[in-house]
């Protein structure tokens, strides 16, 4: 490979930000076409290219930036006016000299191909069509003013003569400024002055700028070397408190405050605003939107926030095709627009804030939204679930298919978004770097997916819990809350300690996992004392139960060695502030683990519906019940909203049927068990769209989490038939059949009134 | 005749020695945090100056089956492709300087695991040298562990 010299080094980086700008300028053109500025900023960066790949010998990239020039500069004269056509045979050369760079890049010369067409298309355009004559002589649109003197005429404040006067007086010698002689002279005001100063900053492009560029792998060194140091400040401070001497304390001290701001510093060189990765998206719409006959605007809001520089190279590619799917799939053609009573116009709109030290973007359309109908079909039809499990979702559930991998919605594969990267691959990808992604859809209206992904990966804020007497960080990305239980409230509050436990939390089942048993070594907390972490993983909560909390602290995140590959429930190690290793739980690995990602819940009563029972061999978290003396039933957990027990007292009667105030409403109840037993009604209470219904039991055993098959399909009314769990026979009960018997009303739609 | 540098330890009753070149330095006993899950020959990490190293259990890399001694091992430091690594051993010896003449290919009494991991003997005063190859002493079977 040659080569390449250092002068053809910068020559490329700088064409490579010419051509950016371009593409931007393009499509701030297509909007306002006589924007001269623009105009002018398109013809000197290609004028550049031109000139410099002719010093180089470049000819093949010459001669297309030369027709190209041609063009621009009819343009520039308005002898030709901007317009579709132009525009896409602009954008079309820019394509064509970004390949050619690349190639230069690759093999030192500017490739083969010499794009005879374009240059042909570029040629013809130059030619005024008879429809696109410009009529009238262009009348020239206002120039932006350039000198302090010219804002301050065009705004009335001062006559030219007066500003020719102050003219004069500088070049008599005054040193004095333009704005500061007329401000002695009485003619205008220091306020007049200064407005016009800021009009005339907006007005022009940014000053000479002050950066320099620097190599990232200098950066990413520099980052480790305060990683580095921010361990030893960590070890040190915890040194510095075993010793009494002030002296040393303030030194501590001192070098603690430091090493925070040379961190802080270190990470914004790192931080780059998001802008940076959305300049391309308007390029992309367009041409999408052009290629699918749509008509789309994008609006962008919060260009600024920034992030760090690794985590704007992972989110690129998703985010790209979150905007064509978006684009191609979501917004409508215009006519169905209009038929919809919507603007023909779509709008794809993206906002990108900071909000508790991570970064939100959401990317939202006006279109469409998904058909969850559609998507049940087409995961059925794909074989990712049964159709029996998809009946059962509800939309919410079934719009989240299309996360599945070997899901893709496009009925025609098209050339723009079909390309076998589905939506799977985006949420791999955004997970991979710690972040979260959600979808809202609603049909008709639009579809809203939010991003959240953390602000640096180097250094994060962990909680430090210990297990079997090691500690473990917990990235705090994760955390909800921490829950602590001693004594009686232990026992009462954690329920079946038979490995897969579950906990009340404010009414809800809360899945339980033991660390150390999960990690297999011997737990050492107080036997008495449960100290739950609520976490969250994807769409599920679970408590992890940890032997003791200690402390929140930053750390420093350090891959493991090649030796741990294929250990998936560590993301990595750090070092603590006394010096020992610490691993760091990867909490989704963690959950998957533990087997508690087997079904969306937590969703609030909402969206628990009684659901998914499907009869294929599923691993699903079951509640284990049992009714008269020896008979023992099963539910989805996923389906239960709460545990309730309810005196005998408060059973009333309507209409035949058992019911209890619960909530401000009327539940009814349904009765699995024979001859009633004393004491509290033990009550699973299912919720659905604000109505419930109360199932009572004898007991409730357990929560185990298996496969399930079932064996016997079920001969009577409300079950579905018998599985083996725990070496019992268990009936697995049919949910929605039992609630649609005692309330007919509790899946159809709520009613109004 | 053509002459080797090793530093030398001892597990057990054996001397062993891996090429000097490849070893970064020896760190005395130091805490060691369990990687949960992890293979049994990963004794767990350490941190080696702000580093971390993985430390590897080479009596069990080598099938040995005699009761480690009552002090905590030694950590001998290895270079590797990427990180270095920690090999566990009992005690450190010296670096000798052995020549060729005296090597001999594994004799045949080695069995098990530590037939891959000795390159072969050299046949010292007294006793026997068995010199490892130091990539295959630090490579952990990746193979993920039961869940």
């Amino acid at each position: 490979m040659a080569e390449l010299d250092a002068i053809v080094r910068e020559f490329l980086v700088e064409s490579h930000e010419n051509l950016d700008q371009l593409d931007r300028d393009f499509v701030v053109l297509e909007q306002e076409p006589d924007n001269r500025d623009r105009l002018a900023s398109v013809f000197r960066a290609i004028h550049t290219i031109k000139g410099t790949c002719g010093f180089f010998g470049f000819g093949r990239l010459e001669k297309l930036t030369h027709v190209g020039e041609n063009l621009l500069s009819k343009l520039r004269t308005g002898e030709l006016a901007l317009d579709g056509p132009i525009t896409t045979a602009l954008l079309g050369m820019v394509d064509a000299v970004r390949a050619m760079l690349t190639t230069v890049e690759r093999t030192g010369h500017d490739g083969e191909s010499d794009y005879p067409d374009l240059i042909e298309t570029l040629t013809r355009l130059q030619v005024p069509r008879p429809a696109d004559t410009v009529a009238e002589p262009p009348t020239p649109p206002p120039t932006p003013p350039r000198t302090i003197g010219e804002v301050l005429v065009s705004q009335g404040k001062v006559t030219p003569a007066q500003i020719q006067e102050a003219i004069d007086q500088q070049r008599r010698g005054d040193p004095l400024h333009l704005g500061e002689i007329l401000v002695e002279k009485n003619v205008v005001k220091v306020g007049d002055v200064r407005d016009a100063v800021h009009t005339l900053k907006d007005t022009r492009p940014a000053a000479a700028d002050t950066s320099i560029r620097v190599d990232v792998g200098l950066l990413d060194r520099l980052m480790t070397l305060v990683g580095e140091l921010v361990l030893a400040r960590n070890q040190l401070i915890q040194f510095a408190a075993a010793v009494k001497d002030g002296g040393f304390h303030t030194a501590t001290q001192r070098l603690n405050l430091i090493t925070t701001e040379l961190q802080e510093g270190v990470m914004k060189t790192r931080m780059q605003p998001i802008g940076n990765v959305w300049d391309r998206f308007p390029r992309v719409v367009r041409d999408l939107a052009l290629a699918c006959g749509k008509r789309v605007r994008l609006e962008m809001d919060g260009k600024e926030t920034e992030l760090d520089k690794t985590l704007i190279e992972a989110i690129k590619d998703p985010l790209t095709h979150i905007i064509r799917n978006s684009a191609d799939h979501g917004i409508e053609p215009p006519e169905l627009r209009v038929a919809r009573g919507k603007p023909a116009e779509g709008v794809l709109r993206l906002r990108a804030y900071h909000e508790g030290g991570q970064v939100n973007i959401e990317v939202s359309d006006d279109g469409g939204g998904i058909d969850p109908d559609r998507v049940r079909r087409k995961a059925v039809e794909k074989g990712l679930i049964t159709p029996d499990r998809a009946a059962r979702m509800d939309d919410r559930e079934a719009t989240q298919l299309i996360f599945l991998p070997g899901f893709s919605t496009a009925e025609a594969v098209t050339n723009v978004s079909g390309r076998g990267v589905g939506m799977d691959v985006v949420k791999t990808n955004i997970e991979k770097v710690g972040g979260t992604i959600d979808l809202h859809s609603r049909p008709g209206l639009g579809t809203t997916l939010k991003i959240k992904i953390p602000l640096t990966l180097a250094i994060v804020p962990a909680l430090v819990v210990t297990a079997g007497g090691d500690r473990y960080a917990i990235p705090q990305v994760s955390l909800i809350e921490l829950v602590r239980l001693s004594g009686p409230q232990a026992r009462a509050g954690v329920e079946q300690v038979s490995g897969a436990d579950v906990y009340r939390l404010r009414g809800r089942l809360l899945p339980l996992v033991d660390l150390a048993a999960e990690l297999g070594v011997p737990a050492s907390a107080e036997p008495d004392d449960v100290t739950i972490v609520v976490l969250q993983a994807g769409d599920h909560r679970f408590g992890l139960v940890v032997d003791a909390v200690s402390d929140t602290q930053e750390i420093v995140v350090k891959p493991l060695g090649p030796q741990f590959h294929g250990l998936t429930v560590y993301s990595g190690a750090t070092i603590m502030g006394d010096g020992r290793v610490a691993l760091i739980l990867d909490v989704p690995a963690l959950a998957q683990a533990a087997g508690v990602l087997t079904e969306s819940r937590d969703r609030g009563p909402a969206d628990t519906a009684a659901s998914p029972v499907a009869a294929g061999g599923e691993r699903q978290t079951l509640l284990v019940l049992g009714v008269d003396p020896d008979r023992r039933m099963a539910v989805p957990l996923s389906s239960v909203a709460r545990l309730e027990e309810i005196p005998p007292a408060a059973v009333e009667r309507a209409d035949g049927h058992e019911v209890v105030q619960y909530r401000g409403h009327i539940m009814p109840l349904v009765r699995l068990n024979g001859q009633p037993a004393g004491g509290p009604l033990q009550v699973v209470v299912f919720a659905h769209a604000g109505r419930s219904v109360g199932l009572v039991v004898d007991r409730i055993h357990d929560v185990i989490e298996q496969e399930v098959e079932v064996r016997h399909p079920g001969r009577q009314a409300g079950v579905i038939g018998s599985v083996v769990l725990q070496e019992r026979v268990t009936e697995l009960l049919d949910v929605r059949g039992l609630i649609a018997a005692a309330d007919p009303f509790f899946h159809a739609p709520a009613i109004a009134g | 005749m053509a002459t080797s540098q090793y530093c030398t330890f001892h597990l057990g009753s054996l001397l062993l020695g891996i090429d000097v070149q490849q070893v970064q330095e020896v760190v005395r006993p130091t805490d060691t945090t369990r990687v949960p899950l992890a293979p049994p020959v990963i004794r767990g990490l350490i941190n080696l100056r702000g580093h971390l190293v993985t430390a590897i259990d080479l009596r069990r890399q080598l099938g040995l089956t005699d009761p480690p001694p009552a002090d905590p091992p030694m950590n001998l430091i290895v270079r590797t492709a990427g990180e270095p690594v920690s090999l566990l051993v009992d005690a450190i010896g010296d670096v000798l300087e052995v020549d060729s003449g005296v090597f001999e290919p594994p004799p045949e009494t080695l069995r098990g695991p530590a037939r891959d991991l000795v390159r072969g003997a050299y046949k010292l005063p007294g006793r026997l040298l068995l010199t490892l190859d130091h990539d295959r002493a630090v490579a952990v079977a990746t193979d993920p562990p039961p869940a």
